[in-house]
């Protein structure tokens, strides 16, 4: 993974450089979207209302002995901003979208449709990957938010029918509210921008990179998939430090 | 799309020099090819002839040497831009996300050349001189080979070249269609009067439809120039390429 760092980033200034071109791929901008929310909105409704459920299920209890139960909306919550709704859609999508973006232009490369591409004049970096970019960027930070909403009434749920937590919906919402401030979900929101660039670049620069036939396609989106988890999970690591930084 | 017919470039190519990883597939090439003409590169499998193409239309960049369009180097800047060249892959390579309307108006939607309504009519007329009138809805994968060489050959008339490349137009097709598709090439050159390279080791496609013919043989030309004065080399390599065949003869074949 790391030889291709150099490739990777060069991929990432290419497609910066594309920008001016945005308006004239809006539409294809807009198809992209359209897959990715298409693809991974109930994924995501349903894997979002379980961490929610978990973490007030894991937390609650203990809490509740400990005369702590005010506490319990602000954990799930906070913990739902500023960590898991991030890292857990961003995973959702690596492995989602980001195999989907691999296998296409991999294929695309593999049957020639890329050469097609450049003998028509036509760049492919403004063609296929400032699209899929520009979308993954934008529609990952609305599915985290999405994630987050969902995954706050997951907790509320379990808080309201376990016996051992009880506590009250209106009791968790109060706590939310106290708790969570607009600066924790911009948190959450820098952090999945950031996973969408890694996962969009990763996963484009595999699939142009694709040698091989059907082989070389399976290879490229395998490690796809893994390079972009792995690089999430290390500037998750980085960024949370950074903005524990800045919000001091 | 102007009423007036392209004109064909020159295109030569000077000491054309390529390796893989230190093994050399293309040993210093020289030749011309002239304006208008259809030029046909032959050769066994593993000759060199997709890499020289590849080189050719801009995708390799070689070690060593110059591929002159019009005496301008193919790759200074806007040269590509200035003259108009099209490829037809072997495979065709159609965008399988397109349909064959999509496809062939490809290079205009994308270059903003003409207003869609113009697009979908130079469409149509393209596919209608192929042959492929109403197929514009259609996915590549519900075509037969034959009908996406012939997409492939709309898709690259769209851009009106004036140099147009075609790598092995035959292969994989029945003798019918390999005909059709040959005159196709021929009618093309006649009425655009574009200039036309093909490489094949389709040796009737070669002989059928050539001005002129390169043989090529380990990265080298073996022979160069008309289809008789080629045929009439006496060069064993080239005769042996030219008369192979498949009926047994029990002399020369091995237990």
């Amino acid at each position: 993974m790391f030889q291709n760092i150099g490739e990777i980033a060069l991929l990432f200034g290419r497609t910066l450089k594309a920008l001016p071109q945005t308006r004239r791929q809006f539409r294809k901008v807009l198809e992209q979207l359209f897959e990715i929310g298409n693809a991974s909105l109930l994924m995501a409704c349903v894997l979002s209302l379980f961490i929610g459920g978990v973490l007030a299920l894991q937390t609650g209890p203990v809490m509740s002995e400990r005369g702590l139960q005010s506490f319990i909306g602000q954990i799930v919550g906070l913990s739902l901003c500023r960590e898991l709704a991030p890292v857990m859609m961003a995973v959702l999508i690596a492995g989602r979208v980001g195999s989907a973006m691999a296998a296409e232009i991999g294929s695309m490369k593999v049957y020639q449709e890329l050469d097609a591409l450049q003998t028509m004049n036509i760049n492919p970096i403004h063609y296929l990957v400032l699209p899929r970019m520009l979308a993954i960027s934008l529609g990952l930070p609305l599915l985290v938010i999405f994630a987050i909403l969902v995954g706050w009434v997951g907790g509320a749920l379990v808080c309201v029918f376990n016996a051992q937590i009880a506590v009250s919906f209106d009791g968790y919402m109060k706590s939310l509210g106290n708790g969570i401030d607009v600066l924790d979900v911009v948190n959450g929101l820098i952090k999945s921008f950031a996973f969408a660039v890694v996962i969009g670049t990763v996963s484009c620069h595999q699939g142009l990179a694709t040698i091989g036939g059907p082989r070389g396609i399976g290879r490229s989106v395998t490690k796809a998939v893994v390079n972009s988890i792995v690089l999430i999970l290390l500037l998750d690591y980085v960024l949370t430090r950074l903005l524990m930084h800045l919000d001091k | 799309m102007s009423d007036e017919a392209p004109q064909g470039v020159r295109l030569e190519v000077r000491r054309l020099t390529k390796s893989y990883n230190g093994q050399p597939v293309l040993h210093g090439l020289d030749f011309a090819v002239e304006r208008g003409e259809v030029f046909v590169i032959m050769g066994p499998s593993g000759s060199g002839k997709t890499v020289l193409l590849k080189h050719l239309i801009g995708l390799e960049t070689p070690d060593e040497g110059d591929i002159l369009i019009e005496g301008e180097p193919a790759g200074s800047p806007g040269v590509m831009e200035r003259y108009r060249m099209a490829m037809v892959f072997q495979s065709g390579a159609l965008l399988n996300s397109l349909n064959v309307g999509e496809n062939v108006g490809l290079y205009l939607t994308e270059h903003r050349l003409k207003p869609p309504a113009e697009i979908a009519r130079v469409v149509a007329e393209k596919l209608e001189l192929l042959g492929l009138k109403g197929t514009e809805e259609k996915l590549p994968g519900e075509l037969s080979g034959g009908m996406k060489k012939r997409v492939a050959i709309a898709r690259a008339l769209v851009i009106e070249p004036q140099l147009i490349f075609y790598d092995e137009p035959t292969s994989e097709l029945d003798p019918l269609i390999a005909v059709t598709i040959g005159q196709e090439i021929l009618r093309l050159n006649h009425r655009m009067r574009v200039t036309s390279i093909v490489v094949t080791h389709d040796r009737d496609l070669a002989f059928g439809i050539a001005n002129r013919i390169a043989l090529l043989h380990e990265g080298r030309i073996l022979a160069i120039g008309t289809p008789d004065a080629v045929q009439a080399d006496p060069n064993p390599l080239v005769q042996q390429f030219l008369k192979a065949d498949f009926r047994f003869n029990p002399e020369t074949s091995t237990p």
